[in-house]
């Protein structure tokens, strides 16, 4: 048997091995996480031992396993929320950081960890990670063609412009930004359709706009807003970075529209992502949201350089997409939807809470903590949790 | 517009849609009735993606960080429908 296994590749050692494992794992009706099994065939490739030993290891590893796994009716919540809490204190409270990416600003430390668990609508500071196709990755033209159909161009980005106060005109001088980001007078002149209340034209290379009627005021208002006519992009993306990572070329955005830029041709559909929760829920789901705020709390906790086992951090992103939708945690999600008035009373606002109880005529059947601790019963976790009761009656009969 | 699936995206892990026989074997297991399950609007996108229909129970096979892959399950439930008391 020795013999035989030494002539296989390790590839297909390591497979043998796998299946060995959980051959056992079948027979035995027991089970291991698919990344005990990984590590254990990692370490068992390498090691020559009769069938009786890797018997005798995959139980050994299996008790391991099972006394490592979190006991009934143990406080997870509570272990959790001091888990994060702690490191969370000594987190700084005010980072506006470069976070790697040149010249965009994102916010980290705990006050992109409060917006994450408060399930806000939109990030203080939204920002996208744009992965590109195969064919575009490579090529930094292509790249930045990506970037230039994304990214908001305005009429400012791409002329000069000029008010003619004899003529009460508004003359718009292109340069040579318009060549670089791949657009034309033409375009500019389509969007300037939409100004209401003025014409333009195209007279020698520039574009004039008249106004309809002949006012200083209206002059001065169109002028504002042909400075900031879009002229091509995406609503939301005011500005794009692009980084070579590895060998592939990554677009940074300040600003996000998930929905919109996963329309862009060229855009790597599966890679590409926002750290606006609430948009990737809408467009993605509630697996997908529940996966965005692990990986967000996650990495905010990391670049702080704070180690927090990923098991709190998921028990709080499954509580908090428990009923399909994101709940924050605090008094308008999680806590503020209790069952208990008392738990809730204990929380935040506890006169409404209990003003509103006595209104509904609210019972409280003490299963939480909280209340409990209030009316100085033991609590219903850990041995509180057990109700065990001696029959003295039976006990005597015994006897 | 390019068509495309959201289901091919990273963040979205696998969602199975389970048969009734299933359904029931896992809610023998847990001792649980369908109603304890965490939910899954049906307006969910990739619950219209894959067609489920309210009362279901979906199967999702996630990639755990510390298991390497879970085993989760979802009721698809009724948007419009309020939850009561979960």
């Amino acid at each position: 048997m020795a013999g035989k296994t030494k002539t296989l590749s390790k590839k297909e050692n390591k497979a043998k091995i796998v299946e060995k494992i959980k051959k056992i794992l079948k027979a035995r009706k027991d089970y291991l996480p698919p990344s005990v099994i990984e590590e254990l065939s990692l370490k068992l490739t390498s090691l020559k031992v009769s069938d009786k030993k890797f018997e005798l290891i995959v139980e050994k590893t299996l008790e391991s396993y099972k006394q490592h796994l979190i006991d009934a009716n143990e406080a997870c919540g509570i272990i959790a929320a001091q888990s994060i809490g702690e490191p969370g204190t000594q987190m700084t409270m005010r980072t506006f950081h470069y976070a790697g990416v040149a010249e965009i600003n994102v916010t980290l430390g705990l006050p992109r960890l409060i917006e994450i668990v408060d399930a806000r609508k939109e990030p203080s500071t939204p920002m996208m990670t744009i992965y590109l196709e195969e064919a575009y990755q490579v090529n930094p033209k292509l790249a930045q063609e990506v970037a230039n159909e994304i990214e908001v161009t305005r009429v400012i980005d791409l002329c000069h412009l000029e008010t003619d106060i004899t003529n009460l005109t508004i003359n718009i001088i292109p340069t040579k930004e318009i060549e670089r980001k791949h657009t034309s007078l033409d375009k500019i002149l389509n969007a300037l359709d939409k100004v209401p209340k003025t014409s333009s034209r195209i007279v020698d290379g520039k574009i004039e706009v008249t106004m309809d009627e002949p006012s200083y005021k209206r002059l001065q208002s169109s002028f504002k807003t042909i400075r900031n006519l879009k002229v091509k992009g995406i609503n939301g993306i005011n500005r794009s970075v692009i980084r070579r990572e590895g060998r592939e070329y990554v677009i940074y955005t300040e600003g996000s529209n998930f929905s919109e830029v996963l329309k862009i041709k060229g855009v790597d559909r599966t890679r590409t992502t926002t750290n606006n929760i609430q948009n990737i829920y809408e467009v993605l789901g509630v697996e997908a949201a529940r996966n965005a705020i692990i990986t967000e709390a996650a990495s905010t906790l990391a670049e702080q350089a704070l180690i927090v086992d990923q098991r709190h951090i998921m028990l709080v992103s499954d509580l908090m997409t428990y009923d399909g939708t994101i709940k924050a945690v605090g008094r308008h999600g999680i806590s503020g939807e209790k069952s208990s008035v008392l738990a809730r009373a204990a929380f935040e606002i506890t006169v409404n809470h209990l003003l509103m109880a006595g209104q509904r005529g609210e019972r409280d059947p003490l299963n939480g903590v909280a209340e409990n601790i209030i009316v100085g019963q033991p609590i219903s976790l850990g041995t509180g949790a057990v109700q065990l009761m001696l029959d003295f009656n039976k006990l005597a009969k015994s006897k | 517009m390019v068509k495309f699936s959201i289901l091919d995206h990273k963040l979205v892990p696998g969602h199975i849609i389970l048969s009734g026989d299933e359904a029931k074997k896992v809610l023998k297991a847990y001792r649980i009735e369908s109603g304890q399950l965490p939910k899954i609007l049906d307006k969910d996108p990739v619950i219209k993606a894959i067609g489920a229909k309210p009362g279901q129970i979906i199967k999702i096979v996630r990639k755990s960080g510390s298991a390497g892959e879970t085993i989760s399950y979802r009721l698809v439930v009724d948007s419009k429908v309020t939850l009561t008391k979960i």
